[in-house]
């Protein structure tokens, strides 16, 4: 008959964000859904491809013999007219033509652009399986060691990028977003009107992130160690770290943005312009190395760049938790201004 | 319909414990408010001031008994809402003071709220939590919450009990509103147009709801446009209009003051026999008080009795040979009241 006891207000809260979420299938499919489709899609685009066969040209002409030695030798070597060969070399379909000698004894023409890479390449490739077949000897003994470690392939260098730009708009939507909802909703004042506690509300946000991050983490790492075999060098509690702290300080930043926004479109439109320029200049998918040395440092101090910076230094380069700090600082700066003026502006009703 | 509302012990039990309670004697006002005032500023920033503000509230005095029912009638932004939520805590006054059962808002808004109840004009409660959901999560926020179970029953959304809020019809949202405002016996329930847009069966149990909250000694602040609900439900109501009080009595006590307590309506066909009406002449019938065209050839008269008016006014139209589309006579009701007052109908805000 009694209820066995009063039920908890943080407790009830957080279920509520959770429940929220869980039963939003589209919110499920962004979390964890699209960043996976994101590192397969990625993963797939910028695999290490094993080496390109050289393709060759050959006019009418070419000798049946060179162009066996050059097939044997793991060359393609396609059969083309005069007119072809211009179409096929312009378009880059071949690298390089074999134009046979005008009269016996003259030497074999290679028609290539030397401008294009590959078609140097090909030039002296195909070269090389010639003059040795012809005789040629080697006068230097040499050795090839080949290289692909993990960890330097760009699978590496996007996962931790992905987990990040992850954690920042979990934490901005599912903070900023759902305030501002809740705000429209006129569930913000509701609440208020009843013996609600601010803060109750506030740490029941962050409770149910702190549920969820392991999550997401979870599912990208687990999905990227077993198709790409993408390995932490570092510890976990230093990943763990960085993953909570960029966290929370995206959580103190969606806090920031909505504090005040009085409908859902302003508050998409303030998340995009917070967060798009950092998806591009923070090196979530290409190092920000490429932009120019004078913006180096703007683009250090932004929160997105701390988080990746934090999370390749963990698990690229293996750092524990104290080569973690600066990036922490970074963060926590972040998250100490946006968490006091967001408080200081913002509005429940 | 009428349901067996036995489960209110509790409330029966706290109100006589109110009653003996020496610290909050019954001369008490629950709500007492003085020089109530509301601009609303336009836009935010210190630049442009003045150009769009809105006096919403002008200069409120009222005082709510307990156990009185009291009602807020006007038309749309005639500052109902706005009264209430000042009230209700939620919103700053620009000036004036509050008091709530001897409380002010500055002091002891944290005693205060347990011992309100409120449901706004619109809260959107999260849709996608159950019936039950909700109200633990508003039970936990009360140091003495109601049995899940009672609460269920008073709003007689037993049923329900594991239905999502965006699943519930409009009046059992409504009533979910209601029961989330009762979770812990509130002394004073403010609830702002609670049947605005519901169909007939659904306000019926909503007023039986009030009803039922009264008959242990609650005290009610309800806001409305439907007049047959404030007669119904209310003690006192107080007029609104353009932010100021231009009434205040019981129903009776404002019908009487019209001073004819019958109304006449009449409508004419158009363009037949001689000659518009005019109100001198529609005054002239014997024992009416009051005429005015309430629409195009619609006439309300303002009647002592009704069985004098009426033959005289088929004997004036027979002269004139204009013919009726349709007479009513009808009691007057706290509606007429209103268009006597501001010369509107309370609909057409
Ligand atoms: N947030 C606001 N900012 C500016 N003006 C507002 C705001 N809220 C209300 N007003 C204005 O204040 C006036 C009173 O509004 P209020 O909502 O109190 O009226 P109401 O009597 O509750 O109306 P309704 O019957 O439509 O609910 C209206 O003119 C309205 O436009
Ligand atoms: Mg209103």
């Amino acid at each position: 008959m009694a209820e066995p006891r009063r039920p908890r207000p943080v407790v009830q809260l957080t279920l509520m964000r959770l429940r929220d979420m869980m039963r939003e299938p589209g919110a499920l499919f962004w979390t964890f859904g699209f960043p996976v489709l994101l590192s397969v899609a990625l993963g797939i685009a910028f695999r290490v491809k094993g080496p390109e066969p050289v393709v060759a040209g050959a006019l009418p002409g070419v000798t049946a013999q060179a162009r066996d030695t050059l097939a044997q030798a793991g060359v393609q070597v396609r059969w083309l007219d005069q007119a072809a060969a211009k179409a096929a070399l312009r378009s880059g379909q071949v690298a390089v033509v074999l134009v046979p000698p005008e009269r016996p004894g003259e030497p074999i023409t290679y028609r290539f652009d030397p401008a294009r890479p590959e078609a140097r390449l090909a030039r002296a490739t195909v070269d090389a399986i010639l003059q040795k077949a012809a005789g040629r000897q080697d006068a230097l003994a040499v050795r090839d060691q080949e290289v692909s470690e993990p960890g330097s392939r760009y699978i590496d260098f996007l996962i931790p990028g992905l987990l990040a730009m992850n954690l920042m708009s979990g934490s901005m939507w599912g903070i900023g977003w759902v305030i501002v909802e809740m705000r429209v909703r006129k569930l913000l004042k509701r609440l208020l009107a009843a013996p609600m506690r601010r803060r109750h509300l506030l740490f029941a946000f962050g409770l149910a992130r702190l549920v969820v991050i392991p999550f997401e983490i979870a599912v990208i790492l687990i999905f990227a160690h077993l198709v790409f075999g993408v390995q932490v060098a570092g510890s976990y509690a230093a990943l763990g770290l960085v993953s909570l702290a960029g966290a929370a300080s995206f959580a103190a930043i969606a806090i920031l943005v909505s504090s005040r926004a009085q409908n859902t479109q302003t508050v998409s439109g303030l998340m995009n312009l917070v967060m798009l320029p950092m998806f591009v200049l923070s090196g979530v998918f290409f190092s920000s190395a490429n932009f120019p040395e004078v913006t180096r440092p703007f683009i250090r101090a932004l929160p997105l760049t701390a988080m990746c910076d934090g999370m390749r230094a963990v698990m690229i380069d293996g750092a524990g938790l104290a080569g973690t700090l600066p990036c922490l600082a970074v963060l926590a700066a972040w998250g100490t201004v946006s968490f006091v003026l967001g408080l200081r502006w913002f509005r429940w009703g | 319909m009428r349901a067996d509302f036995a489960l209110w012990r509790g409330r029966a039990r706290h109100a006589i414990a109110t009653r003996v309670n020496p610290s909050s004697p019954d001369a008490e006002p629950a709500v007492l408010c003085r020089g109530l005032r509301k601009i609303y500023e336009a836009g935010r920033g210190s630049g442009r001031k003045r150009a769009g503000a809105v006096l919403a509230v002008d200069g409120l005095d009222l005082s709510i008994r307990r156990g009185e029912c009291f009602g807020l009638l006007g038309p749309n932004g005639s500052g109902k809402t706005t009264t209430v939520e000042m009230l209700e805590g939620l919103l700053q006054p620009t000036g004036g003071e509050v008091k709530l059962l001897g409380m002010d808002w500055a002091h002891d808004e944290s005693r205060l709220r347990e011992r309100l109840g409120v449901a706004l004009q619109e809260t959107r409660l999260p849709e996608k939590l159950t019936v039950e959901e909700v109200l633990t999560l508003f039970r936990s926020f009360y140091q003495r919450p109601r049995p899940l179970e009672t609460l269920l029953a008073d709003v007689q959304l037993e049923e329900k009990k594991r239905a999502w809020v965006i699943k519930l019809s409009g009046g059992q949202k409504q009533r979910l509103a209601i029961a989330c405002a009762l979770v812990a016996e509130p002394e004073i329930l403010f609830l702002d147009e609670p049947t605005t847009g519901l169909d007939p069966q659904s306000r019926r149990q909503i007023w039986g709801l009030v009803a039922n909250y009264r008959a242990h000694g609650g005290t009610v602040v309800l806001t409305t446009h439907y007049m047959e609900e404030a007669q119904r439900l209310c003690d006192r109501v107080a007029i609104l209009d353009r932010g100021r009080l231009i009434r205040l009595g019981t129903p009776a006590e404002l019908i009487a003051g019209l001073g004819a307590e019958h109304v006449v309506e009449l409508e004419l066909e158009a363009g037949v026999g001689q000659g518009a009406l005019d109100e001198a002449t529609l005054r002239g019938l014997p024992t009416v008080i009051e005429a005015h065209l309430s629409g195009e050839g619609v006439w309300t008269l303002a009647a002592v009795e009704p069985e004098q008016a009426v033959p005289a006014l088929r004997t004036l139209l027979q002269e004139r040979g204009q013919h009726l589309v349709r007479l009513v006579t009808r009691k007057a009701t706290l509606e007429d009241v209103f268009v006597s007052l501001t010369g509107r109908a309370l609909r057409d805000g």
